[in-house]
């Protein structure tokens, strides 16, 4: 087999994910009336490629429909647990997934899925009292390993694991997805400072760069630019790409970076791959459906990712 | 009265030394927390952060559930306000083993306004799975990192520097959850904590022969609250109960015993002596114990307004009150 037939292996598997993520998220949106949207159709090619191209994980240690919420962590709860089992075992050699913008745990949720470590069903306890498959997902919840709710503070913290695997002498990266909105906290700058000081070379952050916030569009709520730029002169090593083009993608996360942590800020579309959503830019944070007729349209757009005629 | 130099800075070495999971983090304050002489016998368990508080505590929460013990120094006050959320998320939430040493307790610096810790037992009691600490002497703060270290969970130490006394005898090390019961009486309760301990005693002492009766406490964990000997002062004494506190009125020492109190059903009146309700600002520390009346002249006088009496005792007289070193908590009636 040569390296295009190799490639197209890859792809197609990312391709596959992708569009499931999209379509899982889509539904999930339908059924609930509302969701976070526009976050699966840009980020889905960078966790698609993150989980079955870039990151070197082990088999999933979580159950494929998730336990149901055990209590909050401390000294007399035992019982409290996170969910970062799904994605494999902590080990010297194996990658860590760090999740930061957790409104985008239902796209996590059907990445889990698409990769089969999260069963389909696992879904029907979506927001649902008692489920740790919660709306805006914290360390209990499939996939998550840290609390990364209130934005930029995830980076830090996996600045400090990706230092202690450092002293430690783990092979094994760091790979931590943000959102490009966590770049106008403070504590982001700062961490990227630190990460630089200390030489972490074993730290990954892929960025979604969809230019969406809850306000609306970045340009009108808080300008960032020149983030690639300010993100050089912190230190970090930084690429610039299409989050939607898996070569791309790809090429810039596989990419050494001795000395200096990694970013990739990945340029998307908040209505990649679902062009119906567009109707409602520049705001597509958090999609309600306004009418019954919107919910049908948005159903018909499903049924025809699915196959089925409406 | 011993004054002891730097207990901490010798203290955390000797203590660090076998134990390489025990890290310090600091955040451009390492000689003024003391944290020098382990930066030069440890340096490769000592990591700058820079002014950088918020990022500081991620990092100390990451490093914490990696198996490390990450020791946090600076200043209370950029501990508990600049980076709370990061204390209460990163770290708190999670349960992570991160011990928060915080120094400048409220009026100790004449740093003003910005550098005097008035709120932080409060922030800090009110996060849940945090444990609260405060060091009072010389031989709390060289147990106070056992104490801590043995904690499942995360811990904020409310630190002293420099030149500290040593009111309690080193064979009686700082243990959780036990108030240090200084004298037993059966009028007034007298609850105090930090660097308003060593005024306490001043006017225990000073009051040693005038037929007052009180059950003086001295606590150094400040959460959890309501020790067996807290419950027993609180509930045995008949004309009132006094806190004494280097802190806000509010949400410290003083709240915490009113909760106690009122949980307890516990009627006698009860005085509130810290800084009450306002901020301090730069000054000598003597200078603002008097303005803020933290000083043992105003403790003395709140104990004669709950008795209704005057003791007719001078300000100067009780200055030089001497206090000597308390050996066996336990054993008041020894005193």
């Amino acid at each position: 087999m040569d390296q295009t037939e190799q490639n197209h292996g890859w792809q197609a598997e990312v391709r596959r994910v992708a569009s499931g993520i999209r379509r899982r998220v889509l539904a999930t949106t339908i059924r609930n009336n509302g969701g976070y949207l526009s976050q699966a159709c840009s980020s889905a090619e960078i966790l698609a490629t993150l989980f079955t191209r870039v990151m070197h994980l082990g088999p999933s240690l979580g159950p494929l429909v998730p336990r149901p919420f055990a209590g909050v962590p401390g000294p007399n709860n035992p019982d409290a647990f996170t969910g970062a089992g799904y994605n494999g075992p902590k080990a010297p050699d194996l990658d860590r997934f760090i999740f930061s913008p957790v409104h985008y745990a239902l796209a996590l949720y059907a990445t889990l899925i698409e990769t089969g470590r999260l069963a389909p069903e696992a879904l029907d306890q979506f927001n649902q009292d008692g489920s740790t498959m919660e709306l805006i997902g914290a360390e209990h919840s499939p996939g998550h390993e840290v609390t990364a709710g209130s934005l930029g503070q995830a980076i830090s913290q996996a600045g400090g694991i990706a230092l202690a695997r450092k002293l430690r002498g783990d092979t094994g990266k760091v790979w931590v997805f943000m959102s490009d909105g966590e770049f106008q906290e403070g504590q982001t700058w700062e961490a990227f400072s630190a990460m630089a000081f200390f030489k972490l070379s074993n730290l990954g952050v892929l960025v979604d760069v969809n230019g969406q916030q809850c306000d609306g569009p970045m340009e009108q709520v808080m300008r960032i630019d020149p983030v690639g730029e300010r993100l050089v002169a912190f230190g970090a090593e930084v690429a610039v790409v299409n989050g939607h083009d898996l070569d791309s993608l790809a090429a810039a996360a596989m990419a050494s970076h001795e000395g200096r942590p990694l970013v990739v800020l990945a340029q998307t579309d908040p209505c990649h791959g679902l062009d119906i959503l567009r109707n409602r830019l520049p705001n597509v944070h958090y999609v309600r459906f306004r009418s019954t007729e919107e919910q049908q349209a948005y159903q018909a757009e499903l049924d025809r990712m699915e196959g089925r005629d409406s | 009265m011993e004054l002891v130099s730097r207990p901490h800075a010798t203290n955390l070495v000797a203590w660090a030394k076998d134990k390489p999971e025990v890290l310090v983090l600091s955040a451009d304050l390492t000689n003024s927390c003391e944290a020098g002489d382990f930066l030069a016998a440890y340096p490769d368990r000592f990591f700058s952060l820079g002014m950088a508080e918020q990022n500081m505590m991620g990092f100390a929460a990451g490093l914490a559930r990696e198996g490390f013990r990450p020791y946090v120094h600076t200043f209370a006050v950029f501990i508990c306000r600049r980076p709370f959320d990061q204390v209460a998320m990163s770290i708190a939430y999670p349960n992570l083993p991160v011990r928060l040493l915080g120094f400048l307790p409220g009026i100790t610096t004449p740093g003003g306004v910005t550098h005097q810790a008035i709120d932080d037992i409060a922030l800090m009691r009110v996060i849940p799975n945090m444990t609260v600490l405060e060091c009072g002497d010389a031989t709390e703060v060289e147990s106070v990192l056992t104490v801590a270290h043995a904690i499942d969970g995360p811990v904020y130490i409310r630190m002293l520097r420099g030149l500290v006394p040593r009111l309690f005898d080193r064979t009686e090390p700082m243990a959780l959850g036990q108030a240090r019961v200084l004298s037993c009486g059966r009028d007034i309760a007298l609850l105090s904590s930090g660097i308003c301990t060593e005024e306490a005693m001043r006017v225990c002492a000073a009051l040693k022969n005038q037929g007052v009766g009180i059950f003086h406490l001295h606590l150094s964990t400040l959460k959890p609250f309501g020790d067996p000997t807290v419950v027993e002062a609180l509930q045995s004494v008949e004309k009132g109960v006094v806190t004494y506190e280097n802190h806000s009125i509010i949400g410290g020492l003083g709240s915490a015993t009113a909760e106690c109190m009122a949980e307890l059903g516990v009627a006698t009146p009860l005085v509130r002596l810290g800084l009450k309700d306002t901020y301090a600002h730069g000054a000598s520390r003597s200078y603002l114990m008097k303005e803020y009346r933290l000083d043992a002249t105003a403790l003395l006088q709140t104990i004669e307004g709950l008795l209704e009496v005057s003791f007719g005792i001078t300000e100067e007289a009780l200055q030089q009150v001497p206090i000597d070193v308390q050996a066996g908590s336990h054993k008041p009636e020894a005193l």
